[in-house]
């Protein structure tokens, strides 16, 4: 009770001053928002922001520790390779180890620190000069980015994406609510476009596997570490990583090398239906995505099984690759259940998600396969979608128009 | 300036800052987009553009009365594209290495649009000295905004200026790059110099709220 007096104490004191908005954005964070509805008739619902973000934050938790876990075990597997030693993974000998959990804590909770931690001040910093509440949209966002970045990026360069993303992806067009773009894609967009070095290749994906890192792994020398991610390899025409059923099988639980949160097929699908469930992402979204993606997967399916491109095709990887494996490697899940699926960057009208999520889907594969150097189709795909959400909501929203005048016309006559 | 009438100033300080043609009007964009790279293009684009704007308000101006006004967008582009043709010769003559980074965007000063909407709102209905002024102004207000952008992206996108390296050697990691920095590559590309346009005109009108247009 000490805590919550003394903030209400200190927000009564700052009232109409400057610096209002930064206690008034703690006393909403950690208790009740301040506004409440007065007077006249008004729905009464449980759900505001804050509890739409809590519900999308506890969607991404398991991917977070998951991620975790995950990021250490790919460290001490890639050192095995190195001793000649083939890992086979099991949940709970080698997977959820002490072991595991403290190199990948140590190396992704910085990752989540520095988002949370510049990302806030930004917001605090403009809810001061602009004299509004800070919104907490950056919650969400702040959980997305360290999920889906490399484990190893500088912390510096995730800092200044963060200033980025926040300030040209979010607050010059308003702040929550009002931005284009899927704020934590922009931050994925900046630091994949500036810092391609550090965002793609076969070294970033697994803790210490870069030379450039300074605690390189021990007994390592820097060329002998590698990481390479299944979609990468695919792009480069080598499907090996890929032979048996058990690599499938690891693709969907998630036991593979990739940016921090995005590896787990299942736990996506797991958080997926829990946002479904609680009504808080589109069910539309997701499942057009997912057709969408189909739909091309099948497409260049066919092209290669015709023979209408050659073996020798850079192409030819990714083409050939079975449609449905396409939706397990590579941040395809996660992108269509977490990004996508953002209500402010979506198209609101139902017809339109249908329309939004299957190109999202169809372009993803489509960036994949077309652009090499560039496997990850999912995060432009989903930017460029963004931009073209408000333009389908206008079409149906004529279409619907012009329906019901239609309608209109033949009853008068 | 003691040498030019108050009203005279005022056309050489106008274009600099509270009408600056990229930041106020937004004219002339593509070209400040695409040259910015590097510092050393940006400074040869703006004089090569403030050569043409002057001499080319001031041919304008000269035959103002005797242009007929149904052709006069013809006699202006054949002006631009006369002036434009020396400049791209002299480049290639004397900076071919320049002329080359440039490539097609010196011939596209014909269609920078400041230039035909300084020619069109000022040189045709003005007295020469006035009209080059008033060039040089305009030319002058294009080049703060390229060297500016020029300056952000070569500085942060390749860690030099003018082609001299200013932050160490990325290669050996010497100066800023031993503490960790890395080049930026996304300043290198057109899309950041849009943003960076966004900021300069973000600041000014901050700072000046009567630019503000609801």
């Amino acid at each position: 009770m000490g805590l919550k007096s003394n903030l209400h104490n200190l927000k009564e004191k700052y009232k109409g001053t400057k610096m209002a908005p930064a206690f008034n954005a703690i006393h909403t964070f950690l208790y009740l928002p301040n506004e409440t509805t007065h007077g006249g008739t008004h729905i009464k619902a449980a759900d505001d922001l804050k509890r739409t973000m809590n519900v999308v934050i506890m969607a991404l938790v398991p991917c977070l520790i998951f991620g975790i876990f995950n990021a250490g075990y790919q460290h001490y597997a890639a050192i095995d390779a190195l001793a000649g030693v083939t890992r086979e993974v099991s949940l709970l000998g080698n997977f959820l180890t002490w072991d595991n959990f403290v190199v990948g804590a140590w190396s992704v909770l910085p990752l989540v620190i520095v988002s949370y931690g510049v990302g806030l001040i930004v917001e605090f910093i403009f809810a001061v000069i602009k004299g509004h509440e800070v919104e907490e949209g950056y919650l969400v966002t702040g959980m997305l980015v360290p999920l889906i970045v490399p484990v190893d990026i500088p912390l510096w360069m995730l800092a200044v994406a963060v200033i980025f993303g926040v300030v040209i992806g979010k607050e010059v067009f308003g702040g929550t609510g009002m931005n284009i773009l899927n704020p934590a894609l922009t931050i994925r967009a900046f630091l994949f476009f500036a810092y391609p070095t550090w965002m793609s290749g076969d070294k970033v994906w697994v803790h210490g596997a870069d030379p450039r890192v300074q605690n390189l792994a021990e007994g390592a020398t820097p060329d002998a570490l590698s990481g390479e991610t299944i979609l990468g390899s695919l792009a480069q025409n080598n499907s090996n990583m890929l032979d048996s059923a058990g690599d499938l099988w690891n693709a969907f639980f998630g036991f593979i090398p990739g940016s921090v949160g995005e590896t787990s097929t299942l736990l996506i699908l797991l958080g997926g239906l829990f946002l479904v469930f609680t009504k808080v992402g589109s069910w539309r979204i997701m499942l057009s995505s997912v057709i969408g993606a189909i739909v091309m997967g099948l497409i260049f399916n066919g092209v290669a099984d015709a023979g209408w491109i050659s073996e020798s095709s850079k192409f030819y990887g990714l083409m050939s690759t079975d449609f449905w494996i396409h939706l397990l490697i590579g941040g395809f899940a996660f992108g269509t259940v977490y990004m996508a699926t953002d209500p402010v960057t979506a198209s609101q009208t139902n017809k339109g998600k249908w329309i939004y999520g299957f190109l999202i889907g169809f372009i993803s594969i489509m960036i994949r396969v077309f652009n090499p150097a560039y496997p990850e189709g999912v995060m432009l795909a989903i930017l460029l979608m963004n931009v073209f959400a408000p333009t389908i909501d206008h079409y149906v929203v004529q279409g619907n128009v012009k329906r019901r005048k239609k309608r209109l016309k033949v009853k008068t006559a | 300036m003691g040498l030019l009438s108050k009203k005279d100033a005022k056309l050489i300080t106008d274009p600099l800052a509270d009408n600056n043609p990229i930041t106020i009007q937004v004219l002339g964009i593509c070209s400040a987009l695409a040259i910015t790279a590097e510092l050393k293009a940006s400074l040869v684009m703006s004089i090569a553009v403030l050569f043409v704007m002057g001499v080319g308000n001031v041919v304008i101006s000269l035959m103002r009365n005797i242009i007929p006004s149904k052709i006069r967008i013809i006699v202006q582009l054949i002006v631009v594209a006369a002036l434009v043709i020396i400049v791209d010769q002299v480049l290639k003559a004397f900076a071919y290495e320049l002329s080359k980074t440039l490539s097609v965007f010196v011939g596209l000063i014909i269609t920078n649009c400041i230039i035909m909407g300084r020619f069109e709102a000022f040189a045709l209905a003005n007295k020469p000295w006035r009209s080059f002024l008033d060039g040089i102004g305009n030319a002058l207000g294009y080049a703060v905004i390229l060297i500016i952008v020029g300056f952000f992206r070569e500085l942060l996108g390749a860690g030099t200026l003018f082609g001299i390296p200013v932050l160490g050697d990325p290669i050996e990691k010497t100066g800023v790059y031993a503490l960790g920095y890395e080049n930026n590559g996304f300043m290198l590309m057109p899309p950041m110099a849009l943003i960076v346009v966004g900021l300069i005109i973000w600041v000014q009108r901050s700072r000046n709220k009567a630019l503000i247009e609801d």
